[in-house]
């Protein structure tokens, strides 16, 4: 095996294993690392939704942009670029958020949640993989987004990490600008916002994994598509690092719980755990990367990266508000089903809307 | 020899339209590029489909690229 599929797995095993121990240390359960998750955290921490259960500044994120900006500045890879189809880029990641919160997680959190045992994870595998195969079909018709352009300015690339600094001194400092109302930051007091590792772990956490994920390019919609268009298994051994690495520590912790019914923060309904992982699998080809491949594209000066990353911001908080994310399915304490959870109606149309505007852009952006 | 210039777009086009390229039988592409991910990739397809690689320019966001069947 050449070096650089051992870097991908190597990146793959550390972030699994990091995973389980913010698990240990705090974080929900089989959501150690979630992009989709901790972005809809940070868009209830900046209030732009009232989702009270899920507000929180993840230093994750923060870490993880930060960590690719650090390493690429030092490989001297940060280039600011941008210009291609920004603004449906925006778009494609406010959907992204909308299917990963339809099936409650981003490509690296299903990886997490079948380490966990979660068979619903296996279902939602095999919408990604579904999605990225039509992701596949358009992107072999032609299909581009257009050119992106180096900038003459390096500023706009420093844009994504100066915002995620400022976030990351507001919750250092513990700023409060209103009293009583709260803000600039909210936090739950309850739920899965409220439950997370401590702040210098998480961020350390972020760092780490962010400058693995910088050298080693890994990405999820990338690994089954390479497999898929060029027989290539290179990023694909990310994903395998990812799922055996949680899995040793989940069992060896005893977080490991095999079955369908009652998985941690996730739901039972097949069709729409597919369908929520296929939109996110199609959009992610389409867009030329997974929800963390995007954040550290953005955190090394890609401002169309960027786009994504807010668009899946304001995705998420269109989703609470909206309630179109899935709720959980949960039981009271004598055992009873209190909640089968899955989307409700306007998820399911925003769901299936996305697949369809999603082939609407694959086709209307054909080259050729 | 065809050129190929791959400059600006996204994962993994730039691998698609030299796979184009080595499917139709080309044996000499020089393929001109800007990010390293995409040299990184490049170079992976034409490794795995028999070519001899040399480049021209090396550099992380400035490569061009021969390859020779």
């Amino acid at each position: 095996m050449d070096r650089n599929k051992w870097i991908v797995l190597v990146t793959g095993l550390i972030t699994g294993m990091v995973a389980v121990v913010l698990v240990k240390m705090g974080n929900p359960q089989n959501m150690g690392f979630c992009i989709a998750c901790f972005e809809r955290d940070i868009a209830g921490a900046l209030g732009l939704h009232r989702a009270d259960v899920v507000q929180y500044m993840r230093p994750e994120i923060l870490g993880l942009v930060l960590g690719a900006l650090i390493t690429s500045l030092f490989t001297r890879e940060f280039k600011t670029r941008g210009g291609s189809a920004t603004l449906v880029r925006f778009i494609m990641g406010v959907f992204m958020m909308i299917g990963a919160l339809v099936f409650l997680g981003c490509p690296l959190r299903d990886v997490l949640r079948m380490a966990g045992g979660d068979y619903n994870a296996v279902v939602g595998l095999f919408g990604f993989i579904a999605g990225v195969a039509s992701g596949v079909f358009f992107l072999k018709k032609g299909f581009n987004l257009g050119r992106a352009q180096a900038s003459h300015s390096q500023v706009g690339g420093f844009v994504i990490p100066a915002l995620i600094t400022f976030f990351l001194v507001l919750l250092v400092l513990k700023t409060v600008f209103n009293p009583t109302a709260g803000g600039p930051l909210f936090f739950s007091k309850t739920g899965p916002g409220s439950m997370h590792a401590a702040l210098w772990l998480s961020l350390g956490a972020g760092l780490l994994v962010g400058f693995l994920a910088q050298r080693s390019r890994l990405c999820f919609s990338g690994g089954i598509r390479d497999l898929i268009l060029v027989k290539d298994s290179t990023l694909l051994l990310g994903f395998i690092g990812v799922f055996a690495g949680a899995l040793v520590l989940n069992l060896a912790l005893g977080f490991f719980k095999a079955g369908f019914a009652f998985q941690p923060i996730a739901h039972t309904q097949h069709i729409w755990n597919f369908l929520g992982l296929y939109l996110v699998g199609i959009t992610g080809t389409l867009l030329g990367g997974c929800p963390l491949r995007q954040l550290i594209l953005s955190g090394q000066g890609d401002m169309d990266a960027g786009a994504v990353v807010v668009g899946m911001i304001v995705g998420a908080a269109f989703s609470h508000n909206f309630v179109l994310a899935s709720s959980a399915m949960t039981k009271a304490a004598s055992g009873a089903i209190t909640s089968y959870g899955g989307p409700g109606l306007y998820g399911q149309i925003a769901c299936v809307a996305g697949i369809v505007i999603m082939f609407v852009i694959g086709f209307m952006f054909r080259e050729e | 020899m065809e050129k190929l210039d791959v400059r600006g777009l996204s994962c993994p086009i730039p691998v698609i339209r030299t796979k184009k390229l080595i499917d139709q039988g080309c044996t000499e592409i020089l393929i001109i590029g800007d990010s390293a991910p995409a040299k990184e990739n490049v170079s992976r397809l034409a490794k795995s489909s028999g070519y001899q690689m040399q480049f021209i320019t090396d550099e992380k966001d400035n490569w061009e690229l021969e390859i020779k069947k």
